[in-house]
């Protein structure tokens, strides 16, 4: 994994007079080179609108649209192209699971289970769902160290459960979720089980049919690709009775004046011209993942976060949120009674970034009793050099908030 | 851009002694103010008599920097009238964004050291969001 921090422009700068330290992959990931070119090979050579030109240019951009497809498929290993839906992002996928497959289907006496620890993302749609159609929402609850409680899930698992929607990792904890178990117990009393997969994609090797998950939806930002791009993977019988989201352009097959009918799986769901370039930069960015491989990436990432523990443990009065062991590129703590955007501010003048905030958590947030986090957040261009950067910084500022640390 | 322009010792100072922490015991009106973006709360209580601020106080969690401009806050606009205190609402807005304002005009000398926060933009909505319940205080109630 050495030296792949050359493939990324941007880090080769200095901020506020250092070199800069990015430790906020966990919010959106930097882009390497050949995520770059190919975003610039489009605009500057085959821009054109898909699935629709007779001319040269169409079906260039429209090989390479249908062609990152297929490298997606390939990438979370579904059956078929069909089950690859693009869309904005994990937000909007998670969405249109929601409106489109639980909200026609749902009702007053079913329940949808969550943890508290989802992602604002994977938490508000259920809550819109569960107040439109009377269904309930119900919580896993959670070991103090944020670890799901499996004798608790096995037993809040029932014919009522009509969906679980959870993330395979958290993107506060780190914690990474046994989802090929639960999706396991949830089929087997009849229900579905939809993946937020934006913090596992990234970083482990996805296997859909392996997990045997109904839905997972990721986000290509948060892996090297471009923003507004995102993946919804849905097996195919689902997708096959769900209704579209969007309708207009692209997603039709006949329309007359009163009517219309849709085109086949995944284009039904794809309204309007489709996010050509963003596709074709995921795509490049999934060569790029899986030319190093995602198993190497997944160690480097796992060893950089223990490694984080570590030294971070080493601090006096700073608290790390969540497991000691097993977690996924993402430490999340506090340092005393240091508020973390003064935290963030004096590792920001350092050249380092992390993010302080409640990450889109408030209910987790909440739990662990704090309203507020600092977050360092690892991915495949950083090193230990860069954690120990971050302790010299937690230490710098320890020494200007003195008084405050208790 | 240096950590003490942001960090001055008399902000430090509010941060650790908010003045007018707590709450009003009757006669107050209350506004509650989140940032929803990094998760900073205020609620803000004052009570208006005769056209004059009598008082005001708050509870809150935040950074340093929302905390102490909280606390200064209350301190500048206690015996002020509601129309004076929206004109510092106006001057403190513009102050943030880096304007020269006369100073003066402001009824506590501490609050020259938030000036540093203009120079770190993502801090400015810290240093705002108290300012923010007092306008919505000001405006909606009277």
């Amino acid at each position: 994994m050495n030296g792949l921090k050359r493939d990324f422009p941007i880090l080769q700068q200095e901020v506020n007079g250092h070199p800069l330290v990015y430790l906020d992959s966990a919010a959106t990931s930097q882009k390497p080179l050949q995520v770059i070119q190919a975003l610039e090979e489009y605009y500057r050579g085959y821009n054109s609108n898909v699935h629709r030109g007779v001319h040269t240019l169409g079906s260039k951009a429209t090989d390479a649209y249908e062609g990152a497809r297929e490298k997606v498929r390939r990438f979370v290993n579904a059956r078929s192209i069909k089950e690859i839906v693009f869309t904005r992002g994990t937000t909007t996928a998670l969405n249109m699971v929601a409106a489109s497959y639980a909200k026609p289907r749902l009702q007053a006496g079913d329940e949808i289970i969550l943890t508290p620890a989802e992602h604002h993302s994977n938490l508000i749609p259920w809550q819109q769902v569960a107040k439109a159609t009377g269904a309930t929402l119900k919580y896993f609850p959670l070991a103090a160290d944020g670890t799901l409680e499996m004798g608790k899930v096995k037993e809040m698992i029932t014919p009522q459960t009509k969906i679980v929607a959870m993330q395979h990792v958290s993107n506060v904890l780190g914690t990474v979720h046994p989802i090929k178990e639960i999706a396991q117990l949830v089929h087997a009393q009849g229900g579905v089980i939809v993946i937020d997969g934006a913090q596992s994609a990234p970083h482990l090797k996805v296997d859909v049919r392996e997990l045997d998950v109904d839905f997972f939806a990721f986000s290509g930002h948060k892996m090297c690709g471009p923003t507004g791009i995102g993946v919804l993977y849905g097996k195919e019988e689902l997708l096959e009775q769900m209704e579209p989201i969007e309708f207009g352009g692209e997603m039709i097959d006949y329309v007359d004046l009163y009517d219309a009918t849709w085109k086949e799986l995944p284009w039904k769901f794809e309204g309007g011209t489709p996010i050509i370039a963003g596709a074709i930069g995921l795509g490049a960015a999934i060569d790029y993942l899986e030319a190093i491989g995602l198993d190497k990436i997944e160690e480097h990432d796992r060893k950089l976060a223990s490694y984080a523990v570590e030294r971070l443990s080493q601090i006096e009065g700073l608290t790390i949120f969540g497991p000691r062991e097993g977690r996924l590129g993402v430490v999340t703590f506090n340092l005393g009674d240091v508020h973390p955007h003064d935290v963030a501010t004096v590792l920001d003048a350092e050249g380092i970034a992390v993010r302080a905030g409640h990450h889109c958590c408030q209910p987790l947030m909440r739990q662990l009793q704090v309203t507020a986090t600092a977050r360092a957040s690892f991915y495949l261009y950083n090193d230990e050099a860069d954690i120990d950067l971050l302790v010299k910084g937690l230490q710098k500022t320890k020494e200007y908030f003195g008084h405050v640390i208790r | 851009m240096s950590l003490d322009d942001l960090y001055r010792r008399v902000i430090m100072d509010h941060y650790q002694r908010p003045r007018n922490r707590g709450r009003i015991e009757d006669g107050a009106v209350t506004v509650d103010l989140n940032n929803p973006t990094c998760g900073d709360s205020i609620s803000l209580q004052m009570r208006v008599e005769d056209g004059v601020i009598q008082d005001a106080k708050f509870l809150g969690e935040g950074c340093s920097i929302s905390l102490a401009s909280a606390s200064m806050m209350t301190e500048a606009v206690i015996g002020l009238s509601p129309e004076k205190g929206l004109e510092l609402v106006d001057l403190f807005s513009r102050l943030m964004q880096g304007e020269e304002v006369d100073m003066e005009q402001f009824p506590l000398e501490d609050i020259e050291a938030l000036t540093g926060v203009a120079k770190f933009p993502a801090r400015i909505k810290c240093a705002t969001l108290a300012w923010k319940a007092l306008e919505k205080g000001l405006k909606e109630k009277h």
